[in-house]
């Protein structure tokens, strides 16, 4: 007798969110979990995105600046060559140089840089502080406002931190990030802190926060997996599409980024360790991926050609 | 769970008032005020008052949608009156209700085959309501095969036990809970259940207590949807955190917020 598959069906959608002006693109809107093509659809391919700093990254190992080429130096070029090169669907700006421990440059300083990286791509842009709470609350309205009118999504909203950036997102007609801990319960909690601001459930991107491949990505693809069962049975404040910091993670564990004898070519290991959490995040649920190392961005995106393949 | 609001029914005053003097606001705003509240489904009722329930049921439905799209479960022992609100509903009905007679299930059973709506299915038949939990199951099991003769989907059948009411039937209480039990072994996958809550503690001093309390007691015994007040603020919070309890819901600190988002 054939095996027969057990299909499940699903009440609900993850919400549909269009990024970008110039040419937009949308993410999420599945009906079924990743790439399950026989129970449902997925209108719109995962994405990935590269990550550009506005200032050269101080800590990023050689090999992966030197696949970079001389475009870290230049957040401008760096989005240009991101996108002609790499074939990047959007980019990431990190306004790390706000920080006040690399630079602390002014709200204006970032601003600047801001408008001249989006006069300079056609692509969305997500925009991503500094990692300082209070400068972010700095820094952030004067961004959004010099990215008015450019749909852009701005992050990183968190339970202790949403305010701001939701009623800044809100005034400049931005989307936003909301990020938790990987705390399905938590994720929840900030979705209905910003969406009881007032702010549309349906322009909400979620970071579960990214695990890198040997340091709890398990842990990660279980909480989304289990924030997406619930959302495709009709919970609307865990139905929104998924972002990953994958670079971020994997270009801090030494697996990625040291020389150790018996391990093979680092430079090798370092891209292939970067792909390997990518595509398990996009088994996990991911929609946005951000990634750093132009290697492990091609191969991605290759990957996601033949699991979009129904 | 879902909560099918009562309020709309010709049974209560001032919706008997409004029929009559064909006033919209009163019933738009109770259609809003219960979605609002929670409520997943409103209930339509013309009540005994009406003359011409035929023209009412439909005037009531047309009301309640141009004020909210809220699905509507259609309720009324006259099997042309639930056609007429049927027809005039603009999303998927839930028809209130059948009992589990021959007669009467033929005939609502094709009404929901023919609109592609829900049905209830009353565990009741010329008899009277059923005392006891065997014989409840057994009208059940009567009204889930007539079901699938007919070509209804079983996802789309709600078994309601009948509650009665505490203060005159107290053995009764235990009989419904174990049978909304019952029902789940019935067939696979269980028919869903629902209940008209508000029954059970009808002439009591305590109602909203003891409604509440039930509630929590059936939804434990597997209950899968009820026809209740949804302006209880403390009886809706009941039902999503006992389903909370049972894990049907994920946990966050605003989880009262999240169910009515």
């Amino acid at each position: 007798m054939a095996l027969e598959l057990i299909k499940d069906k699903w009440t609900n959608n993850i919400n549909e969110v269009m990024l970008g002006a110039d040419k937009p693109i949308k993410v999420g809107g599945e009906n079924t979990l990743p790439f399950l093509f026989q129970e449902g659809d997925m209108p719109n391919r995962p994405v990935v995105a590269m990550e550009v700093w506005d200032m050269e990254p101080p800590d990023w190992p050689a090999h992966l600046k030197a696949a970079l080429g001389d475009a870290v130096k230049s957040p401008v070029e760096w989005a240009k060559k991101a996108i002609s090169e790499f074939g990047a669907d959007l980019i990431v700006l990190r306004l790390q140089s706000a920080n006040p421990e690399t630079g602390n440059a002014s709200a204006d300083k970032v601003a600047e840089t801001l408008k001249s990286v989006l006069a300079a791509i056609d692509v969305p842009l997500i925009v991503i502080g500094c990692g300082d709470d209070q400068k972010d609350n700095d820094i952030m309205p004067k961004c959004c406002q010099a990215a008015k009118g450019k749909n852009c999504l701005f992050g990183l909203a968190t339970e202790d931190n949403y305010k701001t950036l939701t009623v800044s997102c809100m005034a400049d007609g931005h989307s936003i990030i909301a990020e938790s801990p990987i705390d399905i319960n938590i994720a929840k909690q900030v979705n209905i802190l910003i969406t009881d601001m007032g702010f549309d459930a349906k322009r909400i991107v979620m970071h579960p926060t990214t695990a890198s491949l040997g340091y709890g990505m398990e842990y990660v693809y279980s909480i989304m997996e289990r924030a997406r069962l619930a959302a495709l049975n009709g919970d609307k404040m865990l139905a929104m599409p998924f972002i990953l910091f994958v670079g971020q993670e994997v270009w801090r564990v030494k697996e990625a980024k040291e020389e150790e004898p018996g391990w093979g070519d680092v430079a090798k290991r370092g891209h292939l360790w970067e792909m390997t959490t990518a595509i398990n995040m996009l088994q996990a649920g991911a929609d946005i991926l951000v990634m750093r190392h132009p290697q492990a961005f091609k191969d991605t995106k290759k990957a996601i050609e033949r699991l979009m393949k129904k | 769970m879902l909560i099918i609001g009562e309020l709309i029914n010709g049974m209560y005053q001032n919706v008997a008032k409004a029929i009559k003097e064909q006033d919209k606001a009163i019933i738009q705003k109770l259609a809003k005020d219960q979605t609002e509240a929670g409520a997943n489904m409103l209930d339509v009722n013309t009540g005994p008052a009406s003359a011409t329930p035929v023209e009412t049921m439909k005037w009531l439905v047309e009301t309640i949608q141009e004020a909210v799209d809220t699905p509507l479960a259609i309720d009324s022992t006259k099997a042309d009156v639930i056609e007429i609100g049927l027809k005039t509903a603009k999303s998927r009905a839930l028809i209130n209700s059948t009992s589990a007679d021959d007669e009467k299930l033929d005939r609502l059973l094709g009404l929901a085959k023919q609109y592609n709506a829900q049905i209830i299915g009353l565990t009741m038949d010329k008899k009277g309501v059923p005392r006891d939990r065997a014989t409840r199951s057994e009208l059940a099991l009567k009204i889930v095969s007539k079901c699938m003769e007919s070509g209804v989907n079983l996802e789309d059948l709600y078994i309601d036990p009948i509650v009665l009411p505490v203060n005159v039937a107290q053995n009764q209480g235990i009989e419904v809970l174990e049978a909304i039990r019952e029902f789940q072994l019935l067939c696979d996958p269980p028919p869903k259940t629902v209940v008209g809550l508000s029954n059970v503690s009808q002439g009591t001093q305590q109602r909203p207590l003891i409604n509440r309390i039930f509630m929590v007691m059936a939804i434990a015994n597997g209950l899968s949807g009820a026809i209740l007040d949804p302006l209880d603020k403390d009886l809706v919070d009941a039902a999503v955190t006992a389903e909370l309890i049972l894990n049907k819901h994920i946990y966050c600190d605003s989880f009262l917020t999240a169910y009515r988002k």
